[in-house]
């Protein structure tokens, strides 16, 4: 059992502060992203949280020159980018893709700034890969309070707007005319995808965040129709695309080509889109299912009727 | 700024401007940010594969962009658009980032891949460039009224017997084209740039397609030249001045069109409806009367 064990877990797996660190906020960050990310999902919004993500990187560069821990400068610069779509005309159908494409190509010129000014002021050329994928080994221990005080708040949130999130995304119209302030929810929720996205982008980089924020909640309203048993389906998968994640890196420093590890980011997105296929699997296999059952049934109540042959014939 | 190795950044980064324009025309069009977001910021992925392998990067562009081009249409056949674009996306760029862990030395190449190298274009990369851009546009100019057409009146074109799914893979493969050709010279940032803001201003200029693709190779053009020109002053990234630029250029159509709008009074939405007469009006000559 013990020899198990260790094949699973490479040795020092449990002793190691960084381990524990990425445990520990790789789990806290994934069921924020798998809460929030559903109704990324449902509202089709992944293009905004990938673009919030992503327009990060100016932040994180920006704080890296500063000094200042990355996580503020992604937020930061997220919830700007969240406003400025916003008034562009994010909420409009027709002028949505351009809305968002447009701050994504303007966050991503100042992204090209600040990166260009950290490597010339910094001599490094590392700074880039760290921002942009990510490492969640080296998250720095006092990080630990803000990231799980911010979890909770975004939770909280999504939370108390629960019940009109869901109405204004499933019917605009509908919520409205209930008395839903829907445009108000719209900039609160484009607010908090920020705030989500950049959590996931202090874990596996400004541009790897929408595996999270968009892989787990995917799968889980593949297998569950329900909003509210889709977040927690999407929490579970995504601390558990995490938790392997961390597993197989940590594994993979005894692995070959390299005498160093494989990125755990790749493993995590790797895990997140093995468990999006493998629910798309599944979910053909419950309708098929449902499907013969069904077929069956209506066999039966048909059994020996002329009309049902005739069906079948034409 | 026009010296011999400056010669070819200018004639590099002409090539990329026509074709960002053409094909950014029918990307904003088609509401397929995303998915031109993705193709060439995936194919960043293969670029660092190539590396590793010790073969030739556009090789390495162009099968990750193709099969990135192939996935978001296979993926999405199963899901939704954003989310198989998003995943897609994702997946390449996680391959991307373990390539790069594996190839120690390409840690520096990463930033201008992402973000373009202008300054100091190859020579030997232009042929292959131009004949990359030429496909393009023959297949630009190939699809051209079917893409309009499932763009703008989806029900005529069904009615026509044109495959909505079939013309979308082949815009995506455009797309992935586009990128293998331009990805290694102006980076993913650039090219992304390019073929949203310029497309966008000129969309809000004129409701002609062909007037609007004519002038959106010429804000895209002007965009570039500019933006080269202060990035060789100044010494900044070129990707920075082409970002903002395509930003500003479509903040400045949105003020014109709200000003003339408030001046003329017009309250009708601009686009959609002028484009949908002109293409319906060829199309169905013979409308049976009574009808």
């Amino acid at each position: 059992m013990s020899q198990f064990l260790d094949a699973i877990f490479a040795p020092g797996f449990f002793a190691s502060a960084p381990v524990r660190a990425a445990v520990v906020v790789g789990a806290v960050v994934a069921v924020v992203t798998g809460a929030v990310g559903v109704f990324t999902v449902i509202r089709s919004q992944a293009f905004a949280g990938h673009a919030l993500g992503e327009v990060g990187s100016a932040g994180g560069s920006l704080a890296f020159l500063s000094g200042t821990n990355p996580l503020w400068g992604y937020m930061g610069v997220a919830v700007v980018a969240a406003g400025l779509m916003e008034v562009l005309g994010v909420h409009r159908p027709r002028a949505r893709d351009v809305a968002t494409g447009l701050v994504l190509g303007a966050g991503l010129g100042l992204a090209a700034l600040f990166l260009y000014l950290d490597t010339t002021s910094s001599s490094t050329t590392g700074v880039t890969v760290t921002i942009l994928f990510g490492s969640l080994f080296t998250i720095s221990q006092p990080m630990l309070p803000d990231i799980v005080v911010l979890s909770a708040v975004a939770l909280v949130v999504i939370a108390s707007c629960y019940r009109m999130l869901l109405l204004s995304s499933l019917s605009p119209e509908l919520a409205a005319a209930r008395g839903v302030p829907v445009r108000a929810v719209a900039i609160a929720y484009l607010v908090i995808m920020a705030v989500a996205v950049s959590l996931a982008a202090e874990t596996i980089g400004t541009i790897l965040a929408t595996a999270l924020l968009v892989g787990p909640p995917a799968t889980a309203l593949r297998l569950t129709k329900r909003p509210g048993g889709a977040m927690v389906v999407a929490g579970l998968v995504g601390v558990a695309a995490v938790w392997i994640g961390i597993v197989l890196a940590y594994d993979s420093f005894y692995w070959p080509p390299v005498d160093h590890g494989w990125p755990v980011s790749f493993f995590v997105v790797a895990m997140v889109f093995v468990f999006y296929l493998g629910s798309g699997a599944v979910a053909a296999w419950a309708r098929a299912r449902r499907d013969r059952r069904v077929g069956a049934l209506a066999a039966m109540g048909e059994s020996g009727c002329e009309p049902h042959v005739d069906a079948d014939a034409a | 700024m026009f010296s011999s190795f400056m010669v070819n950044t200018w004639i590099a980064a002409t090539m990329v401007a026509v074709i960002a324009g053409v094909v950014g025309f029918f990307v904003v069009l088609r509401g397929s940010a995303f998915a031109a977001h993705a193709i060439p910021h995936g194919s960043f992925g293969g670029a660092a594969g190539a590396v590793l392998l010790g073969v030739n990067t556009i090789l390495g562009l162009g099968v990750f962009a193709v099969g990135g081009a192939l996935g978001i249409g296979w993926l999405s056949r199963r899901g939704r658009h954003d989310v198989a674009t998003a995943l897609a996306l994702v997946l390449m760029l996680g391959l991307g980032s373990l390539f790069l862990s594996f190839s120690v030395e390409y840690a520096g190449a990463v930033y201008s891949l992402l973000f373009g190298e202008v300054l100091g274009v190859p020579s030997d990369d232009l042929l292959p460039m131009a004949g990359l851009g030429l496909a393009c546009i023959l297949a630009i100019a190939v699809l051209y009224r079917p893409l309009l057409l499932t763009s703008i009146t989806p029900e005529v074109a069904e009615a026509r017997g044109v495959r909505p799914g079939r013309i979308e893979t082949g815009f995506l493969l455009v797309v992935a084209l586009a990128s293998t050709m331009t990805v290694p010279v102006v980076g993913v940032l650039l090219m992304f740039s390019l073929m949203i803001g310029p497309a966008a201003t000129a969309r809000s200029f004129t409701h002609s397609p062909l007037g609007a693709i004519v002038l959106s190779v010429a804000i895209a053009l002007a965009i570039v030249w500019f933006g080269i020109a202060i990035a060789y002053v100044t010494n900044y990234p070129v990707g920075f001045f082409v970002g903002t630029l395509g930003a500003v250029s479509y903040g400045c159509a949105r003020v014109w069109t709200g000003w003339r709008r408030g001046r003329i009074g017009a309250t009708s939405p601009p686009g959609a409806a002028t484009l949908e007469r002109e293409l319906r009006a060829p199309l169905l000559p013979a409308a049976p009367p009574g009808r």
